[in-house]
């Protein structure tokens, strides 16, 4: 008993701990002011020192604040983006699963048509339809991520709608939405929580390789895949620094939400809540 | 108040066979009744049935000769064999008896339920106790008929006794209508005013 507290206790600090240097690195970013990514012609192409950590680009900007701030945009796109996604995905997945054979069978052929085709094509099509920019970026995400989600929700109101205790319910006199309320809802709230966040790092990736690719947000941004596909015209000259960090660090963030999900999953599962 | 299955046969879907053909009973308020069948003679569809959870293919199920009401409390209520399922498994057990009404002291103690228990979750009690919340839960909601299927099948002797002692006296004082589906004959001896044995009801066919 004493060593299952632990274990619990611990994934629970482990968790706590990610998202405060997830929040950190948001913070820091929002909080660097523009003058510190400020182009400095006295020194441009820094390898890595103290004063620059990550050493500097071509334009003398600092690519630590530049990191940072690009963390920052990237993990505004990303949370906007996944929550609108997760919140299409609950709504369309009870729909499929509550309303007619009709329904759902068009619900599927849409989750079908999505998933079919391959994200970064579909994203680049609807940003470039949208103008690009934040805008075409985060409606592009939110459109492409929200199907897997979505058959999740489905599949887990059908098999609720069957249990024995929703059929008690009703013969207790409670009404379909009471029901909702009280014995679906519970269930679903853990699966939009961790889905939600299991579908982050999909969306900073995708925002970082749409922007890399030139689709995404405008070259004056910060933005992580703005930062690196810049650093791609410099690395033939010996300039490692400029992929390197901010890479590392992309993938750093999004190692760490992704572990932060998987905690969360195993502390909202009743059947490995106790473990 | 009486309770009756009038002509009533039922089948899963239109193509399938039939579960139950033409079954008709009636069991009378204060009446506690047994229904006996072997294996797979549909005695859980007709409890199903009974308890207005299907809808007959054909032939009607009548209280008191009005068809089941569909909204509210249903009169008739129904436990299942298998408590684990009929509890919600993200529920503390409190809120499990509240959501037939209010909490009855007495039916608690008469229970033996701890109090304890109420702030657990389902998974953390055994299936005998499990299956005190079920039936408890059926009783406070104030049935006029109570319907057990296998309720205590499953349990040990002790908890067997306890429970049937507990709904025994509650319908004698409430003076209700209990139907029994159960295998076991001493059982049915024990708590039962009549046994009805489905296959001379008017049976299943192809099963």
């Amino acid at each position: 008993m004493k060593r299952r507290l632990n274990r619990r206790t611990k994934v629970v600090l482990y968790t706590c701990l990610i998202a405060l240097v997830v929040a950190g690195a948001f913070i820091a970013g929002a909080a660097i002011p523009d003058s510190a990514v400020a182009a400095d012609f006295t020194s441009t192409r820094q390898p890595p020192s103290w004063s620059h950590p990550f050493g500097t680009d071509a334009l003398g900007r600092d690519l630590l604040a530049r990191t940072l701030k690009g963390l920052s945009i990237s993990l505004t796109v990303g949370t906007v983006a996944s929550l609108i996604s997760a919140v299409v995905a609950v709504l369309v997945g009870i729909a499929a699963a509550v309303g007619s054979p009709r329904v759902d069978a068009a619900v599927n052929w849409c989750i079908d048509l999505v998933m079919g085709v391959p994200h970064t094509v579909l994203i680049i099509l609807i940003s470039f339809a949208l103008g690009r920019g934040l805008w075409g970026l985060l409606v592009g995400i939110a459109a492409t991520h929200w199907t897997s989600l979505a058959r999740l929700i489905r599949g887990e109101v059908m098999q609720l709608r069957s249990q024995q205790y929703i059929a008690v319910s009703r013969k207790l006199g409670k009404s379909s939405g009471w029901i909702l309320t009280h014995h679906l809802l519970p269930h679903l709230v853990p699966q939009f929580i961790v889905g939600l966040i299991l579908m982050f790092p999909h969306a900073i990736l995708h925002e970082a390789s749409i922007s890399f690719l030139g689709y995404g947000l405008p070259p004056e941004q910060p933005a992580i895949g703005i930062i690196l596909s810049e650093s791609m015209q410099y690395l033939s000259t010996g300039m490692w620094w400029p992929a390197v960090f901010p890479g590392a660090v992309l993938v750093g963030i999004v190692l760490l939400v992704d572990r932060l999900g998987e905690n969360l999953r195993m502390i909202l599962d009743p059947y490995s809540a106790q473990e | 108040m009486r309770l009756e299955a009038n002509h009533v046969s039922f089948r899963y879907d239109r193509r399938g066979p039939w579960v139950l053909r033409n079954v008709s009973l009636t069991v009378e308020r204060g009446e506690r009744v047994a229904l006996f069948a072997p294996s797979g003679y549909g005695k859980t569809t007709l409890a199903l049935l009974l308890a207005g959870y299907l809808q007959p293919t054909e032939g009607q199920i009548l209280l008191d000769g009005r068809p089941l009401p569909q909204k509210g409390i249903c009169p008739v209520q129904l436990i299942y064999q298998h408590p684990e399922k009929a509890i919600n498994p993200r529920w503390r057990l409190r809120q499990v008896l509240e959501e037939s009404g209010q909490l009855r002291e007495d039916m608690l103690d008469a229970f033996g339920i701890e109090r304890a228990w109420l702030d657990r979750f389902p998974r953390e009690l055994s299936g005998g106790e499990l299956q005190r919340f079920c039936v408890a839960r059926a009783l406070m909601s104030g049935a006029d008929f109570l319907i057990c299927d296998e309720i205590s099948t499953m349990l040990d002797v002790i908890t067997q006794a306890q429970i049937w002692e507990v709904v025994l006296a509650e319908a004698a004082r409430r003076d209700m209508g209990l139907i029994a589906v159960t295998h076991n004959r001493h059982l049915a001896d024990r708590i039962c005013t009549r046994g009805l044995d489905l296959r001379s009801l008017g049976a299943s066919e192809g099963l």
